[in-house]
């Protein structure tokens, strides 16, 4: 099975889910199981054996001369030249396995949900299909189809099953990604049109560049819209409340895998057809993009909702992918590529940490209502402890890898970028430990009754902590220790991801200014 | 003069004369068998019969297709595949209306609601092969009435009564605007047929210049542009569509707008191709296309923005129906034969849409107690078929993908910004209907927000008759369908507009 199956299966599995009948909500569950394991499997498989291509062309040639491999290519609506293709290569292919981890994961710590679960699995299935679209699309009006239809079943998502002002943070989560796409909407009207009107194929685009000016007012528009939906400051205040409103395996899909859309359309859509463009508005993202850093981190910083600190850290770690991609060389740009796996495997295990693991227990987020956690539910603390230290950078996780590289390639444009950068770096590893404390430990600060808690169902001074919660289940365990492997496989083994990229990232320089 | 050969002209009509006799026959079956009946299976009865005569009406159209274009009465009314087409659009537009008013209460007067649905489908046959002033104007007059008619068949109600007059008001306006519009272009050009016109505009010079054809095409256009509800002449359609009968609402919604958009598009595209003027940003010129683009552009704006205010759903789609108009007339201000591919494409996708989720309010407001927003709350669990296909249209109508009405607004968009693709002429009206299409996506999901999200007090479950969600079924699929694979009808659309 080729890689376009994941698109096939997951669909498959939406619809099998719908045609269930609504009671049976263990069988649900597992067919949504089975489907997202399925889809990941097949994308897996398909991995490795692009990575051994890859591998094997590189040291006969020294360098790849076209990371492509096509899938299917067929003409959809010839009176446009819209064609049906899929195609993989470096680039896409680490966010495919991504989004497949996050599915598969996002399902597990759904497990608990009880209220409409068919409608839950049909909407998340949806979502995840649109999702392996948008990342194998090599058509830009096809890349735009699926990236559309991801945008809706957010918003139901969100909606039905989320908590804190949902309403408002799903309409907000989809207006913005509509206006964001409406840029997209124009942008690609007038590439399409000042290109000749022919064809909406990337590959067959990129042989043919605008002239500049064009190109000049072009880039933004798609880079932009794009871009709004990567959390890129200052039209991300969308995330932090949808990441906050949304259920947790929506939290993990959004943080993890939506917002990598939005940087991967702005790598696909805006910076490969529009070098020109790119290279004169390169300087103003790289500086939005440290202003995103700092300004994500920062604001982490003074949250006082557990969930909240992990929305904007997620902003202030995307602002490393927009500025990795931003450097236009090699280092800076890989780096990027591989922080977007990265960072989607840390904010979903941060996110299933405060949503399922502490949210769903406490029933609170507040700092200062949780504290002592540590002791009541240990694998969550050392989930959180990981996922922390993989989003500080500590080297040993992916993490580390991606953002010093960024980083280093930041250095090359301008030193002055990689310092602002730093500070977001020294401000992130104040908000993480911060709230580790503050949640996982810190149990004397509430002794003496300075936090009720009414919304919990522990009681204070019982036994040797005011927490009586459920143990954590299997299904987290299980897809929290998926996601912990993850990270620690590609720290230590970063070549199984980084090889791959870098030959691509090569061949995209190539043809860059 | 040639003298009028009846048997080609009875021969070319036979699918409306079909229908006019099915017309009578229904409303004799109703007085003479059926007037003692219950009135559930009155209605059954006498639709099964409409919807027996609308089926063999097709017939004719389907002899007469790929043939080569037939001009009768001396120019008077034209066969071809485009209009043939057309015609049969407005029989399945007629078929699904009569297949939603069957469920629908309508009073005593079942064979008479039903005969004056099938007559105001003569109309619109009619007017989509009219190719000539008067011809139109009459076509014109007997849809009007016909849904005059149907708009006041909410008997008991008042403000079915108060849609009803406010309706006839407005359109026995736009008809003198109409007529008085023609009664010029016929003064200066001497001929009312639609080539003669356009023979007079392109070979005497002064012509496209003068300032009364000019009046005379300014008060057409104004008359059509009550048909078609765009603003500033859209103020009959909230209260028409919220008050009429919900089967009627979306008989008016897409059987007449249809007709009334394609007959428009042929009086402009064929008889005044000389005066089109320019909306090109920065080098306006008068003619049609300046009116339109401004008329769009205001309807785009202001029927997406009065839609976010409004509580019922009617109410809300007919604002939106506004709004559509204008997209609609992006496309007539491309002028070129993209721009009527994209305005044919999108007509077809927008009636089936809007019927469609018509279709769901009747089935489900006459139910659920009303077609307030709230009355729809929490209608995923009382009617999951229905909610899920009224997500469908809702969601096509905002213009997301993979649905028919992305890609026909794609379409439009697309042949607006080809149209003067060197310097982006068209951009800003493109943009006007992008930005404003992400606006009415708020509205849109309001709706899908009381029927998905919010909890219902009454949480008994819906049962709807099995062959209307079969029917209803069938049209999302269809929505489904010319937006995955829009391709054959795409072609066909071209082809035969080239073939013109």
């Amino acid at each position: 099975m080729q890689v376009d199956w994941t698109i096939y299966l997951t669909f498959l599995g939406a619809g099998v889910v719908l045609l269930l009948p609504r009671d049976s909500k263990t069988l649900i569950r597992w067919v949504a199981l089975a489907t997202g394991v399925g889809a990941l499997l097949v994308a897996l498989k398909n991995y490795f054996d692009y990575n051994a291509w890859v591998n094997a062309e590189v040291s006969a040639h020294g360098a790849l001369r076209d990371g492509f491999q096509q899938i299917v290519n067929v003409a959809w609506i010839p009176a446009l030249g819209v064609h049906y293709h899929l195609a993989v290569d470096g680039i896409n292919f680490p966010l495919v396995v991504l989004n497949g981890f996050v599915c598969v994961t996002g399902i597990l710590f759904s497990w608990n949900i009880e209220n409409r679960v068919k409608e839950f699995f049909a909407f998340f299935l949806t979502l995840i299909a649109g999702v392996y679209g948008v990342f194998l699309a090599m058509d830009l009006f096809l890349l735009f189809v699926f990236y559309e239809l991801a945008i809706i079943p957010k918003y139901f998502i969100i909606a039905i099953w989320g908590s804190t002002r949902k309403e408002y943070g799903a309409m907000k989560l989809v207006i913005y990604s509509f206006v964001g796409s409406a840029l997209v909407f124009i942008g690609i009207l007038a590439m399409f049109f000042s290109a000749g009107g022919q064809t909406f194929d990337i590959l067959e685009l990129v042989k043919h560049p605008l002239a500049r000016d064009v190109q000049i007012w072009v880039f933004p528009l798609i880079f932009v819209g794009f871009a709004v939906l990567a959390g890129m400051w200052p039209f991300h205040t969308w995330a932090p409340t949808g990441h906050v409103a949304a259920p947790t395996a929506a939290s993990m899909l959004l943080a993890g895998v939506v917002m990598k859309l939005g940087a991967y359309g702005c790598l696909r859509g805006a910076m490969m057809l529009f070098p020109q463009g790119l290279e004169y508005w390169r300087w103003w993202i790289a500086w939005i993009a440290v202003i995103g850093i700092v300004y994500g981190a920062a604001v982490a910083l003074v949250q006082k909702d557990f969930k909240f600190i992990i929305g904007y850290s997620s902003v202030s770690h995307m602002g490393f992918v927009l500025l990795g991609l931003a450097t236009l060389n090699l280092i800076g740009m890989s780096g990027a590529i591989l922080q977007m796996f990265s960072h989607g495997i840390v904010a979903s295990l941060l996110f299933a940490v405060v949503g399922r693991m502490v949210y769903d227990r406490t029933h609170t987020r507040q700092l200062d209502e949780l504290g002592g956690l540590a002791k009541v539910i240990p694998f969550a603390c050392v989930t959180f402890v990981i996922g922390g230290a993989a989003s500080m950078g500590m080297p040993g996780f992916s993490g580390f890898i991606a953002e010093i590289q960024v980083l280093i390639g930041a250095f090359s444009m301008s030193p002055w970028l990689t310092v602002g950068a730093g500070v977001g770096i020294l401000l992130t590893v104040a908000y993480i430990l911060n709230a580790i404390h503050k949640v996982f430990f810190a149990e004397e600060e509430h002794v003496g009754g300075k936090a009720t808690s009414s919304h919990g169902h522990g009681h204070e001074g019982e036994g040797d902590s005011r927490w009586n919660l459920p143990p954590i289940s299997v299904p987290e365990i299980v897809g929290a220790l998926i996601l912990m492997a993850l990270l620690v496989i590609v720290g230590l083994y970063p070549s199984i991801m980084l090889n791959m990229i870098k030959a691509n990232v090569e061949i995209f320089l190539r043809g860059a200014p | 003069m040639t003298p009028v050969s009846y048997f080609e002209v009875f021969k070319a009509l036979s699918a409306e004369a079909v229908l006019a006799v099915t017309a009578l026959a229904v409303l004799t079956l109703d007085l003479a068998w059926l007037r003692r009946a219950d009135l559930p299976i009155r209605r059954r009865k006498v639709g099964m019969a409409a919807i027996v005569g609308l089926l063999i009406s097709i017939i004719p159209l389907w002899q007469q297709f790929d043939h080569p274009r037939t001009v009768l009465m001396g120019g008077t009314l034209a066969v071809d595949d485009l209009i043939l087409l057309f015609k049969f659009v407005i029989l399945v537009l007629a078929l699904l209306t009569v297949l939603i008013s069957m469920d629908y209460d309508l009073g005593r007067h079942v064979g008479e609601y039903f005969a004056v649905l099938l007559f105001g489908a003569i109309g619109m046959m009619l007017l989509i092969s009219a190719e000539e002033l008067l011809t139109i104007f009459v076509a014109l007059e007997l849809t009007s009435i016909s849904l005059y008619i149907l708009t006041a068949f909410h008997k008991g109600e008042l403000r079915s009564q108060e849609a009803a007059v406010k309706y006839f008001m407005f359109g026995a306006m736009s008809s003198a605007f109409l007529l008085f519009g023609l009664s010029y272009i016929y003064g200066v050009t001497g001929t009312t047929s639609l080539l003669g016109i356009r023979e007079a505009v392109r070979t005497s010079a002064g012509m496209a210049m003068s300032p009364l054809l000019a009046t005379g095409l300014l008060f057409a256009i104004i008359g059509f542009g009550f048909k078609v509800a765009v603003v500033p002449f859209h103020l009959w359609a909230p209260d028409a569509y919220e008050g009429a009968p919900t089967p009627v609402t979306a008989y008016i919604a897409t059987g007449s707008k249809v007709a009334s958009f394609f007959i428009l598009l042929k009086v402009l595209f064929v008889g005044f191709a000389g005066m089109e003027g320019s909306a090109f940003w920065g080098r306006f010129a008068s003619g049609w296309v300046m009116l339109l683009a401004i008329t769009g552009a205001l309807s785009m704006v202001l029927g997406n923005c009065a839609a976010i205010v409004q509580h019922n759903v009617k109410r809300m789609l007919a604002y939106s129906s506004i709004a559509h108009a204008g997209y609609i007339f992006i496309g007539f201000v491309a002028a070129s034969r993209m721009g009527a591919t994209g305005v044919l494409f999108y007509l077809i996708v927008y009636a089936l849409t809007n019927l469609g989720a018509f279709g769901v309010v009747a089935a489900l407001s006459s139910r659920a107690g009303g077609d307030e927003m709230q009355n729809f709350n929490g209608m995923a669990k009382r009617a999951p078929f229905l909610s899920l296909l009224m997500l469908i249209f809702v969601l096509s109508l905002a213009g997301i993908p993979p649905l028919g009405g992305f890609f026909g607004k794609f379409y439009l968009f697309a042949s607006a910004v080809q149209r003067d693709a060197q310097h982006f002429g068209l951009l800003w009206l493109v943009i006007l209907g992008i930005v404003t299409s992400a606006v009415s996506l708020y509205y849109y999901l309001i709706l899908l927000k009381h029927i998905y999200v919010t909890d219902a007090l009454d949480q008994g479950r819906i049962i709807t008759p099995t062959y209307l969600n079969v029917t209803l079924g069938l049209v999302a699929l269809a929505v489904i369908a010319l937006g995955v694979y829009p391709k054959p009808i795409l072609e066909l659309l071209n082809g035969l507009i080239a073939a013109l």
